[in-house]
């Protein structure tokens, strides 16, 4: 064979073009937080000229704004968990067998995840206060597994359905139980789709509100909700405050996409979303 | 693969059912009961029977709502789709940049929708934002109090924020198709735009439904994002069926009326899911 044959449009301008699109708006949000009020609402600037980092040690001592990202970042690990711990199950029975009402079922995960929260917030304040879970991070969490359970299923059924039976037949001789064969050799098989399921689900708990927002009072209340009642009705009036607990929030998605980087693409493009 | 049939698989199933039906359908059944009723302080009932669903069908401000979602809800899909395939298609396969390139379209997807809004709301301000200064400069039609300009920001917007998706799901497929196939193509000696057509185009077949399915939920169900940016107006022109739901029950607390036009939105969402649900899995076999 000759030279490799690449067809592509190898014309990196048009993703370049994109790149600039997605940073410019990121750049002018950092670029205020490290402004002054006065600086920020005068007019259009491109640089801070004098830089200062108040806004967010302002952020960072007001325990009511920081226990807003420890409280975010608590439901938002302990939903991956909990989607996780049940979705597995559930995808491996969906891509391993056929069982009464398997279709029926697998539409009705994915009509929770069609559901707007708008549909859903006021029941679920009365269900959760009779029930004790109103303003706990547990309480968003499992509120959250509304649309992330679905999605995980979905992955992870994807995956799953690529793990030759064989593997399982083996398992069932060596006299291992569904739990260690889950444990032990069907999740480290599916690591990467793991991996991804856990990516999409951290994702959407993370940047939700509408029920971050409703299921929770003082004890619980998340950076967003905080954000929204600060600066929902505020607009302008702290803008480089907001802007700088806006880039707090930006970073554990960044932190998370850099991990998963290598991971993403491959991921995708071995699970459900991709089979032919 | 041919699966077995085993009832026994239900158990499985059981753990994630029985935290949807905690979390998703008990609530739906709360809001049927509410539809049907008059609630007074959010625990005093008067039946109404179908009251409240003959107020919202015959509202005006219903179907104008529920039209303005759909409009913007194929709007941005009109948009997305194509736009994400081209990125997508021109995006580096290999090596460094790829992954760079992977990078931006994730980082838009994992930013809170409150910041979303923030952020185009300060891009669109016509005093210190970059594209509101710059756009009142060269024209002076730029008024966010219009309502061409507040449609075309707060498009703008989500396309920023979802565009991402589009690409990643494509590019994941175009990745995967085997060398060969554009060898083949190569050999005989088909155009660019025929390897589009009938190598890449059949395999994004799938993806683009998923992501037409998503875009189509999401963009139907949008709430905080063009509320940042317009706070529903100029009037009522970008006021979506979520924040219609969200005023109706906590400012009015109209929990019956509110309920009502939750599940008449709520079916016709369900309606075009089981839809494409069926395409999608009609395109598996």
């Amino acid at each position: 064979m000759t030279k490799a044959f690449k067809p592509y449009r190898q014309r990196p301008i048009i993703p370049l073009i994109y790149a600039i699109f997605v940073f410019l708006p990121l750049y002018w949000l950092v670029c205020i937080s490290f402004m002054t009020q006065d600086e920020a609402t005068s007019g259009l600037s491109f640089f801070p000229k004098n830089p200062t980092v108040n806004n967010y040690l302002y952020i960072l001592t007001d325990p009511g704004w920081t226990l807003g990202f420890v409280n975010a970042a608590i439901y938002s690990g302990l939903n991956v968990l909990l989607s996780l711990a049940v979705a597995i199950p559930a995808a491996y029975a969906f891509s391993r067998y056929q069982f009464l009402g398997d279709k029926h079922l697998f539409f009705w995960f994915l009509a929770s995840r069609m559901t707007p929260s708008a549909v859903l917030f006021l029941p679920l304040v009365q269900l959760y206060s009779e029930v004790g879970l109103m303003d706990k991070v547990l309480g968003v969490a499992l509120a959250h597994c509304m649309f992330t359970v679905p999605v995980a299923v979905w992955i992870l059924e994807g995956f799953f359905k690529q793990i030759p039976p064989e593997i399982d037949e083996t398992s069932k001789i060596d006299g291992r139980g569904w739990i260690s064969f889950a444990v032990k050799i069907l999740m480290p098989i599916a690591a990467p789709g793991i991996g991804v399921a856990a990516f999409f689900c951290f994702m959407a708990s993370w940047v939700e509100l509408i029920l971050a927002n409703a299921l929770t009072t003082t004890e619980a209340k998340p950076i967003v909700a905080v954000l929204f009642r600060a600066g929902g009705p505020l607009g302008f009036v702290h803008l480089p405050i907001l802007c700088a607990a806006g880039v707090l929030t930006i970073i554990p998605g960044l932190g998370l996409v850099y991990f998963v980087r290598h991971y993403l693409a491959t991921g995708l493009s071995m699970g459900r979303v991709n089979r032919m | 693969m041919d699966k077995r049939t085993k009832n026994g698989a239900f158990w499985l199933v059981m753990p994630a059912s029985a935290l949807l039906a905690f979390s998703f359908v008990l609530p739906i059944m709360a809001v049927m009961n509410y539809s049907l009723h008059d609630v007074f302080f959010g625990n005093n009932f008067i039946w109404v029977g179908a009251h409240w669903y003959e107020t919202v069908l015959g509202s005006v401000e219903f179907w104008g709502t529920l039209g303005r979602t759909f409009l913007y809800a194929v709007l941005v899909i009109a948009i997305e789709i194509p736009l994400g395939v081209w990125i997508a298609l021109h995006m580096p396969r290999f090596g460094r940049q790829a992954t760079f390139f992977v990078m931006i379209a994730a980082i838009p997807l994992l930013i809170p929708w409150f910041i979303v809004g923030l952020i185009w709301k300060v891009m669109s301000d016509a005093s210190i934002g970059p594209l509101g200064v710059l756009a009142t400069g060269v024209t002076d039609l730029y008024d966010l109090n219009n309502v061409i300009t507040a449609w075309i920001i707060i498009v703008l917007a989500d396309v920023w924020h979802w565009v991402g998706l589009v690409v990643l799901l494509s590019y994941a497929t175009l990745v995967a198709i085997p060398q060969a196939y554009y060898q083949a193509a190569q050999i005989d000696g088909a155009s660019r735009r025929a390897i589009f057509f009938h190598v890449e185009l059949p395999r994004l077949k799938r993806v683009l439904i998923i992501a037409l399915l998503l875009r189509l939920i999401d963009g139907l169900m949008v709430y905080i994002e063009p509320f940042m940016i317009t706070r529903g107006g100029p009037g009522k022109s970008t006021t979506f069926l979520s924040q219609d739901l969200i005023q109706t029950a906590m400012k009015e607390f109209d929990f019956g009326e509110a309920s009502a036009s939750a599940l008449i939105y709520m079916l016709i969402m369900l309606t075009l899911a089981w839809a494409l649900f069926r395409i999608m899995t009609a395109s598996d076999d």
